[in-house]
């Protein structure tokens, strides 16, 4: 079985891991309360979406 | 020929996914809305529309076709004589799937799949206005296309007979 020959170098490690990078998620203002949202889901505070109550608060 | 549905079953085997996706339906019909994942919503939706047309039917034929699927009368008599009624004048589209976000300890796409209210008086009119104009853009686009191949037509018989 192929096996590395060394070990990896911290500083290798290090860099790799430095392009581990999270997104930001685009978020849009709920119509009715302005708080911040996923786009195309209901509001996790209002529970509207598309000005009609889906969930209940 | 109908094109099976891409990917894996709802539950692992199709059996599973069958009986899965009649048991969601039938607590669609019981309780007007659930909340599930949105994969099975989707596949829900198609089901459950199917068998609200049977229902709307509503002769001996079309409730022995959805008892063979629920195997209980209750459930089917709901369907038929509570359901079925509201959407008379509905052509299609009896349920709404909404999203809404992912679910605690999975973060699984989650959505709310509701049967709609029935439709209002002034909603019906305007979708049979719709419809009609929809129709006579049709008919129109149709007419012009028969009118241009004629004229087609015509001109490769005249090039034929200069021929000859």
């Amino acid at each position: 079985m192929a096996v590395p020959k060394r070990k990896m170098s911290r500083s290798n490690t290090r860099h790799r891991r430095s392009q581990w990078k999270a997104a930001p998620v685009t978020l849009v203002a709920c119509e009715r309360c302005h708080e911040p949202k996923l786009q195309h889901i209901a509001c996790p505070s209002c529970g509207t979406y598309n000005s009609r109550q889906v969930l209940e608060v | 020929m109908p094109k099976p549905a891409k990917g894996a079953r709802l539950g692992g085997s199709a059996a599973h996914e069958k009986i899965l996706l009649t048991n969601l339906a039938r607590q669609l019909f019981e309780h007007g809305r659930i909340t599930t994942t949105e994969a099975k919503a989707r596949r829900l939706r198609p089901v459950a529309e199917k068998l609200i047309t049977k229902a709307k039917k509503g002769d001996l034929h079309n409730r022995r076709l959805v008892l063979s699927v629920f195997n209980n009368r209750d459930d089917v008599y709901r369907l038929f004589s509570e359901i079925a009624p509201r959407y008379e004048n509905r052509p299609g589209g009896y349920t709404r799937i909404t999203k809404i976000g992912g679910r605690r300890g999975d973060n699984a796409p989650m959505a709310v799949i509701e049967l709609v209210e029935a439709l209002t008086v002034a909603q019906q009119a305007t979708g049979e206005a719709e419809a009609a104009t929809k129709r006579a853009v049709k008919e129109d686009t149709t007419k012009a296309k028969k009118a241009d191949k004629a004229d087609e037509a015509e001109v490769v018989e005249d090039a034929k007979s200069d021929k000859a």
